[in-house]
């Protein structure tokens, strides 16, 4: 079955999404504990799931990459990365947010999945300048992949110990989607698949992005070589695009110089 | 086999020798020790802060020893030999991982005592944190050992172990500080959750004992 | 524990659906620099592709 295309998506994702936060909003009833507040719910615990399993994902392509030495997963597995940590500054700040409205504070401690969330988002955020440090291109694909290997390695891990370390089940958890109602439970699970289309939507997104450049790079080698992209070239901090002929059949890869 | 005993044989004969990390890590902690006092305004610790302090002095004492590990590798090219050597290379990476908790060991021996004399009130809560810092010092090697590499051949190598090291080092934290809590209350030690906390340790040991042995190889490759 | 007055909760409900529309809207405008970069640059090798065809006629 031919992956669906980007616009399909896309489309798909916008469809989903508007459908899910209209249930969300005027047909699940209001929280009876929380009241309104309650209604950030919908937005960001999809939000967490999906970066959590995007972290997961970015390392499942990373033990690929390992294993082939294919630069391809390496792409794959550092856009993962790089979408998940942006919804994971969503998380941050859409609980920083319910945290204010509902406990009046615009940090909890004793709130589980927003510290274990904090702490995770604090070692991907190294990932950055891991890359960065490393100039040797191959080399830097291996490190980022070991390095997210052992970061998904460490995420359950650190969930489980940062829930351990609160001895009491408070009353105020954010991410109890046990015990919902029907209607809240069915509008959460549409805004989760809405959720999880957007982030794959993105991906595509990007790496697509990426691709394109790397496809204009061998262009413009092969009609101007010697010659390098204008403007400014700095050291890549990204991986570049896998050009499309060797992402769609397995030709030996190309090297891009140019960052996309 | 052979190959592991050989490095860590030769780790601890150099660093016994040259003494590079061991007295640096032990006055480093000593120091700590004089800032929490002044830091926290305490002259006594008891419970959550004894075990904060201490927990918290050892994990930094710690990225010193880290940050140090592959030093003689780096300069004398040892990595292009256990490249060529026909050996596992993962011989390395639990040779380094050992050389590490020997050196935590050989520092906990120090700084506990002194810490104890500093700050606690009952030196009866010092037995039942053996198995605890035991296994909070093999989680840190591990994945210090992990970083470190990583580290090594990187440009900015002194400010990205830590970088990394301090969030991977949560649970560690988190389960060490847990067991410890009660351990060195004031009023003499108790047990509470203990068992939970030695079994979360012990998970992340085996996690990354997993991990390290399946990517150590990755790394090594030129 | 007593819910917030409505029109408090809605502005703290608004704020939070805000920020992500904001950062997806932040995303966007990137992808459109990065798009703009990468049509110059086609249009550049456009040009170089039909200079030697010109030079043979």
């Amino acid at each position: 079955m031919r992956a669906p295309s980007l616009r399909t998506l896309a489309i798909a994702t916008a469809i989903v999404l508007v459908a899910g936060y209209a249930l969300a909003f005027f047909w699940a009833p209001e929280d009876a504990d929380q009241g309104f507040i309650q209604k950030i719910f919908y937005l960001h615990v999809p939000l967490a799931i999906l970066a959590l399993i995007g972290f997961m994902v970015a390392a499942v392509h990373s033990i690929q990459h390992l294993r082939t030495g294919d630069p391809v997963h390496d792409v794959r597995s550092y856009v993962s990365i790089h979408l998940s940590v942006i919804f994971g500054v969503a998380v941050l700040l859409t609980g920083a947010i319910w945290a204010k409205g509902a406990w009046g504070v615009w940090w909890e401690w004793r709130e589980p999945t927003l510290v274990s969330f904090l702490i995770v988002f604090l070692l991907y955020a190294t990932y950055y300048p891991l890359r960065y440090s490393v100039e040797d291109r191959e080399r830097q694909a291996r490190y980022a992949s070991v390095f997210a290997i052992t970061a998904g390695a460490f995420v359950p891990l650190n969930f489980a110990a940062v829930r351990a370390a609160d001895p009491f089940i408070h009353p105020r958890t954010f991410s109890s989607a046990g015990g919902l109602p029907g209607e809240m439970l069915l509008a959460f699970l549409v805004c989760l698949v809405g959720m999880a289309l957007l982030w794959v939507s993105l991906v595509r997104f990007e790496l697509a992005s990426k691709a394109a450049s790397a496809d204009l790079g061998r262009l413009r080698r092969a009609l101007a070589p010697g010659e390098t992209m204008p403007g400014p070239s700095s050291r890549a901090v990204a991986p570049v695009g896998v050009s499309t002929a060797s992402m769609s059949a397995d030709t030996p890869r190309e090297r891009g110089i140019e960052r996309a | 086999m052979s190959a592991y005993r050989a490095i860590l044989a030769k780790d601890l004969r150099i660093e016994l020798r040259t003494l590079r990390s061991l007295p640096a890590m032990a006055l480093f902690a000593t120091t700590v020790f004089v800032v929490f006092r002044f830091a926290l305004d305490r002259t006594t610790l008891g419970g959550d802060l004894a075990a904060g302090v201490l927990i918290t002095t050892v994990l930094f004492a710690s990225l010193l020893a880290i940050n140090r590990i592959f030093v003689a590798e780096r300069e004398e090219g040892g990595f292009d030999l256990i490249r060529l050597a026909p050996v596992d290379r993962t011989a390395l990476f639990f040779a380094k991982a050992s050389a590490l908790v020997i050196y935590l060991l050989l520092l906990e021996l120090a700084a506990v005592p002194l810490f104890a004399i500093f700050f606690l009130d009952t030196a009866a809560g010092l037995p039942p944190l053996a198995p605890v810092l035991g296994l909070m010092n093999l989680g840190l090697a591990l994945t210090g050992t992990l970083i470190s590499t990583i580290a090594t051949m990187s440009s900015a190598r002194d400010l990205l172990a830590p970088l990394i090291l301090l969030p991977l080092a949560v649970p560690v934290v988190i389960a060490a500080a847990g067991a410890a809590e009660p351990i060195l209350a004031a009023d003499g030690p108790s047990y509470e959750h203990f068992g939970r906390w030695l079994a979360v340790l012990g998970l992340y040991d085996l996690t990354f004992l997993a991990v390290g042995y399946g990517v150590f190889d990755f790394l090594l490759e030129d | 524990m007593i819910p917030l007055a409505l029109a408090e909760a809605e502005s703290y409900v608004g704020a939070a659906y805000l920020v992500f529309v904001t950062l997806l809207l932040i995303y966007l405008a990137i992808m459109a620099g990065k798009l703009e970069r990468i049509q110059r640059e086609l249009r550049s090798l456009a040009g170089l592709a039909e200079r030697p065809r010109e030079e043979q006629r």
